[in-house]
């Protein structure tokens, strides 16, 4: 890799910096990484692992493909709320009543459909058209009286479950019905086997046909690269352990195509917080919002979109929640849905002090709080335990969460 | 000429601006030209005033009362984001940098290439060119800010301004906190963006600097202006006009030096 007679790389003429090259010197990088406080996902590997074995010393059922296709489809719904928590958490905020207006967007859904008989479609957009007027809301509160939106979403929780509650009437609860599109989408279909080992793969092969791309363009402009050998390292292990799942999936009833929508949702969001403007900005403002506004970003449209894609994307879980249990009651969101959602997004690595996050931490801790729930479940443990350990994991993720941030402080890496 | 127009019309012109917080006068009637290729210099004690006006050009602060012209039209710069877009670009005391964003994305934060599908090659290749044409000592623009020393970070925010090639340049305190080196390469910078036609907008407490570059050394004190003189003025009448009094602080420190000296 290294020549002599080539000049030296753009970004690699200064002496003081120590280059890591190939695969040995990612991992160096890696180790260095973790230890000044940039632990990204390794928390949540290491949870999962714990999870795994723990629980499948206690009941091995919970290892069993068919339990594991059963804890995607109720990740799905909880984790669509994930996804839309890690935008506002990014920008340093949060949002407090993603659990009610899932239930009201369920009840919506209900009463629309089942009850008035209009479209399926119609119900569904209506619900996701309420979340971002009710994001829109928030921002609003936040935009022009400075209103924290922890006190105005804590008063939106308490307004929309009364919505929730008022809309549903004195029955309380609507059932859907078992033959329609929406609750098979929730409750059985499942991906052909050919599609779900196509979707496996697929993610190794564009992370090579980019990452080639990205990798000739750098040497063109005279930049330096990881190298093949780290790109191709990283895209097997990707699609060998993609395959593996899949593979074991399959043993049972396959991959749920609602978990596919879910990790879609992921994907795109990942895109547009890496590699748009949009994202970018996001990440500014949850930093340091005085200069994201001095650099001419409309910080209030930020939020805006922010508050907004939260709500909708919870309006969408709630959709998802209602399918997935072939109801729209007074129970959708309550409990510990909002709890869970935030608590995904803080274990999966997104900061609750704003600036720092990813999309795929609502996918890594959602899979971490449902393996908890669903392993605490076949121990037949009641609800008043499981609320009681899912408190505990969340605070110990926050913990983390803060040491890991002192540590950054400490090495200088923000 | 970089603006195309009579040299003799000044690029930024202020009549009577005035800016209050609550009961405070931070500025009043502030008059200030600006032409193309000069570099004016802005001093004055702390609290007179400088960091407020720099703030009302930059769009951050809104004027109470005067009137702003921008290349002869009169102009409203109620947000950062205008006064971007119109070319007038700032480095800030405090720099304003993300502290969690890598060095490429400060750079080009607000003004991103390619916004829906981010050019990451192009902007490193941009930022690296650009720090090198400063002479900056970055090891990496792939690290966060966090990890930059302060005159790291200065260079960073200086880079930033010159991005988006403004007509007119402010600069609050640029080297306070560099190095010998980084201090002289601002200057020549500052020199070399006079020298494309533009205006420079220099605040710097460093009376030293002030001379070497400036073309004009505009006076304010207590929020008003108070004289306009250039490098040949004596260093003891631009501290009588920075302090108001010929009798001050530092004409007593010089004499009684002397006096030592005399006695010695």
């Amino acid at each position: 890799m290294s020549d002599q007679n080539k000049p030296a790389a753009l970004d690699r003429s200064d002496s003081r910096v120590r280059h890591d090259e190939g695969i040995s010197g990612a991992i160096r990088a890696f180790i260095d990484r973790v230890r000044s406080g940039d632990l990204g996902m390794l928390p949540v590997a290491v949870g999962l692992v714990l999870i795994s074995v723990v629980f499948a010393s206690l009941n091995p059922v919970f290892l069993a493909p068919n339990n594991l296709v059963n804890l995607l489809f109720d990740a799905a719904a909880v984790g669509c709320i994930s996804l839309g928590i890690v935008c506002v958490l990014i920008l340093g905020e949060i949002d407090l009543s993603v659990g009610s207006m899932s239930g009201l967007a369920s009840a919506l859904v209900g009463v629309i459909w089942a009850n008035m008989g209009m479209p399926v479609v119609l119900a569904i957009l209506a619900a996701l058209a309420a979340g971002a007027v009710m994001g829109m809301i928030y921002a609003t509160l936040l935009n022009k009286f400075g209103m924290p939106s922890f006190v105005s979403t804590l008063s939106g929780l308490l307004a929309l479950l009364g919505m929730q509650l008022y809309i549903l009437g004195p029955t309380g609860s609507i059932n859907l019905s078992y033959n329609s599109a929406l609750v098979k989408f929730g409750q059985i279909l499942i991906m052909p086997h050919w599609l779900s080992y196509l979707l496996a793969i697929l993610p190794g092969v564009v992370m090579v046909v980019t990452g080639l791309g990205t990798m000739r363009r750098r040497a063109e402009a005279n930049l330096s690269s990881p190298g093949l050998s780290v790109l191709i390292a990283k895209a097997a292990i990707l699609t060998g352990a993609l395959l593996v799942a899949v593979i074991y999936l399959n043993q049972g009833r396959g991959v749920p195509y609602m978990f596919g929508l879910f990790v879609l949702l992921v994907v795109a969001m990942n895109y547009l917080l890496t590699r748009t403007q949009w994202g970018r900005s996001m990440f500014a403002v949850g930093g340091n919002r005085e200069a994201a506004r001095r650099s001419g970003i409309n910080v209030n449209r930020i939020r805006m979109t922010a508050f907004m894609l939260c709500s909708s994307l919870a309006a969408l879980g709630g959709v998802l929640a209602s399918a997935r249990l072939a109801t729209s009651s007074q129970q959708a969101g309550a409990g510990d849905v909002n709890l869970n959602a935030i608590a995904a997004a803080v274990i999966g690595g997104t900061s609750l002090f704003g600036g720092r996050g990813s999309a795929w931490s609502a996918l890594l801790g959602i899979l971490v709080i449902q393996a908890i729930s669903n392993g605490l479940t076949l121990l037949n443990l009641s609800s008043s335990l499981r609320y009681m350990i899912t408190g505990a994991v969340l605070a110990i993720a926050v913990i983390v969460d803060s040491l890991a941030r002192q540590s950054r402080a400490s090495h200088g890496r923000g | 000429m970089a603006t195309g127009q009579n040299p003799a019309e000044p690029i930024l012109k202020l009549r009577g601006v005035s800016k209050q917080f609550g009961a405070v006068s931070a500025l009043t009637e502030i008059d200030l030209d600006i032409h193309a290729g000069e570099v004016v210099a802005l001093v004055g004690d702390n609290g007179a005033g400088k960091s407020t006006l720099v703030k009302v050009l930059a769009g951050v602060h809104q004027p109470t009362a005067g009137s702003i012209e921008f290349m002869g039209k009169p102009v409203d710069l109620d947000s950062p984001g205008k006064a971007l877009e119109m070319g007038i670009a700032t480095v800030f005391q405090d720099l304003a940098l993300c502290e969690n964003l890598d060095v490429v994305a400060n750079l080009f934060l607000g003004h991103e290439l390619n916004p829906w599908a981010l050019d990451e090659v192009q902007m490193e290749v941009r930022a690296w060119t650009l720090l090198r044409e400063l002479a900056a000592r970055i090891p990496s623009v792939r690290e966060p800010i966090a990890s930059l020393s302060g005159g790291q970070r200065q260079t960073v925010a200086i880079a930033r301004s010159l991005l988006l090639d403004p007509k007119i340049i402010m600069l609050d305190e640029p080297t306070a906190a560099l190095g010998v080196a980084q201090t002289a390469e601002v200057l020549n910078l500052i020199e070399r963006v006079r020298d494309r036609g533009h205006g420079v907008v220099l605040i710097s407490h460093n009376m030293e600097d002030v001379r070497a570059v400036a073309d004009r050394i505009v006076v304010l004190r207590l929020g008003r202006n108070n004289g306009i003189f250039t490098a040949e003025t004596s260093n003891a009448e631009l501290v009588a006009a920075i302090t108001g009094a010929t009798e001050n602080a530092v004409s007593r420190r010089r004499a009684r030096k002397e006096e030592v000296e005399h006695h010695a």
